[in-house]
């Protein structure tokens, strides 16, 4: 079915072109022309397919290829960057059915033997599951529905028994199973992915987001196996791979196993906290006086968070490093991995706000350069700098890595108000002598900010 | 082609995909993420040959279907890709 040789080389040349296209991120000097490459071996191998496939559906195949290429193009256009999540959700859930439908086609109409049929059951499941998933993260993020993880009475057992049905179908179908099972694994696949996500709350989704990335890859992986087709092989495991290494990264950035991220609502353990304002006394100033303390630093470090992002204002941060340097102080941005929604979403969100990316520092090597900073500038952010991560044992943030903002000479938190993070705990950060609280709109406060520096 | 040559395929980009990804730059995660999702998207050609075998009405609709998602996620998961990597920028 893969066709003569010509078609083989061709696959080769594609693969190749992704793989390029990967490797180019290792810089983002490189990584333009990487995706470029990435783009122009996906055209060759639509191409090719439609030349050596001879589909005398040809007219309507490229009709469908046409509407979804429109729908995604409109969409990668006009998406705006704070939503990058969701759309990444979409991408990978339609990715997902696409070879879950490829498999479930395979095993009615075609002929597979048993190992076939076996990826194929594999295929369906894995892919249903990332389309449904993926459904749910995506309306979770748009704030279609709750952000809290979903718990009813007993959600441990209906996943397990939900589990336990869809492999079973699995199992029967390349053992002789009747026809009607394909049907019936794909309605339990997409409930199990449905059950999968329902109990994953609010900063927790970023790591499904990554886990359902593995998951298409996979599919698309697996869906190669069932086609014999090696270009689909390589695609789908280079995205599987990536998708995992991802995963491990963010459970790590968030210093807890991924099982944890991922079940621990069923055993009732899941971190999203009350949040209650706290009544301890903090030392807060205004805008002109963190101005004075910013204005004669030498060296500030600015700690972005998602609230930064929800106040819409790395523009207003960014103008403020730009008035900074005017004056020759070194200004650079902290990231913490989990700042934003999704693995390396600050750096996309600053880099939209003209932040040069040589001045994006990561979290392990930035860390050392807090003790010669004279001011940590916190906007937006609060669990990752907090110091109950490394000091409460009992903290439900306990063993997560954080920006060592306590470390610096003195500390300027930009808040709205004393509620704690996403975590519910509070910030013993907040309290230190050191720290000096300016309340407000992040946005407002900046602005405010610029505006004094630029009248010292 | 038989099992084992798909098989020694899936392994060997398994660590092809391990060591360039892991070398990838963390300020580029988010771009690494919808940019392996478009590659992802070229499932595209699996759809397409399905839909050229696909017999019956139904199975024809299904695959036609999975056409158009493909098509969603190759095309858009470039472009979104291309847009956010052009924003990175050295200092000027």
């Amino acid at each position: 079915m893969t066709g003569d040789s010509g078609t083989a080389l061709a696959y080769l040349l594609v693969a190749v072109c992704f793989i390029v296209a990967l490797k180019g991120l290792s810089s983002p000097r490189t990584a333009r022309v990487g995706n470029a490459v990435g783009a122009a071996g996906a055209v060759l191998a639509v191409v090719v397919i439609l030349l050596v496939e001879r589909p005398d559906r040809l007219l309507a195949v490229l009709a469908a290829m046409v509407v979804g290429g429109a729908v995604g193009a409109v969409a990668a256009r006009r998406v705006v960057m704070t939503a990058m999540p969701q759309m990444v959700a979409v991408f990978n859930g339609v990715g997902g059915a696409a070879g879950a439908t490829i498999a479930a086609l395979e095993m009615v109409e075609g002929t597979p033997d048993t190992g076939r049929l076996a990826v194929a059951a594999f295929t369906v499941l894995i892919g249903a599951v990332a389309f449904s998933g993926s459904m749910v993260a995506f309306a979770r993020l748009q704030e279609l529905m709750s952000g809290r993880p979903l718990i009813y009475p007993g959600a441990r057992w209906v996943f397990g028994l939900a589990l336990a049905a869809t492999v079973a179908a699995g199992v029967w179908l390349p053992w002789g199973g009747p026809t009607w099972l394909v049907g019936a694994l794909v309605g339990l696949s997409l409930g199990l992915g449905v059950l999968f996500v329902l109990p994953v709350g609010g900063a927790d989704v970023p790591i499904v987001i990554s886990l359902l990335n593995a998951f298409s890859g996979i599919t698309v992986a697996a869906s190669g196996y069932v086609l014999e087709n090696t270009l689909l092989i390589v695609a789908g495991t280079l995205v599987g791979a990536s998708g995992t290494l991802l995963t491990r990264l963010m459970a790590k950035a968030m210093g807890r196993p991924v099982t944890n991220i991922l079940f621990g609502a069923f055993a009732g353990g899941s971190t999203l906290g009350g949040g209650a304002e706290t009544d301890r006394p903090v030392r807060s100033a205004s805008a002109e006086d963190v101005a004075i303390l910013l204005g004669y630093a030498r060296k500030v470090i600015m700690a972005p968070g998602y609230g930064l992002a929800v106040a819409q204002a790395q523009h207003a941060l960014r103008d403020l490093a730009g008035e900074l340097e005017r004056r020759g102080i070194e200004v650079s941005y902290a990231i913490h991995p989990v700042a934003g929604r999704m693995p390396g979403h600050m750096n996309v969100l600053l880099a939209e706000a003209d932040v040069p990316y040589d001045k994006l520092k990561e979290m392990d090597s930035v860390n050392p350069e807090f003790k010669t900073a004279d001011v940590a500038l916190v906007v937006g952010a609060n669990d990752v700098v907090n110091p109950a991560a490394r000091s409460a044992p009992g903290s439900p943030i306990y063993g997560m890595p954080i920006l060592a903002a306590d470390e610096a000479k003195s500390i300027v938190f930009l808040k709205r108000s004393l509620r704690p993070g996403f975590a519910g705990i509070e910030n013993e950060l907040l309290h230190d002598p050191k720290t000096t609280l300016l309340f407000g709109d992040a946005k407002d406060s900046l602005g405010k900010l610029v505006t004094s520096v630029k009248s010292l | 082609m038989d099992g084992v040559a798909l098989l020694t395929v899936f392994v060997l980009a398994a660590f092809v995909g391990y060591e360039v990804i892991s070398k990838v730059s963390s300020t580029l995660h988010t771009p690494l993420m919808s940019g392996s999702n478009a590659i992802s998207g070229i499932v595209l050609v699996g759809t397409v040959i399905i839909a050229s075998v696909a017999e019956s009405a139904v199975a024809v609709t299904l695959a036609l279907v999975a056409v158009a998602l493909a098509s969603v996620n190759l095309v858009g998961g470039f472009l979104v890709t291309d847009r956010m990597l052009q924003m990175f920028r050295r200092r000027s």
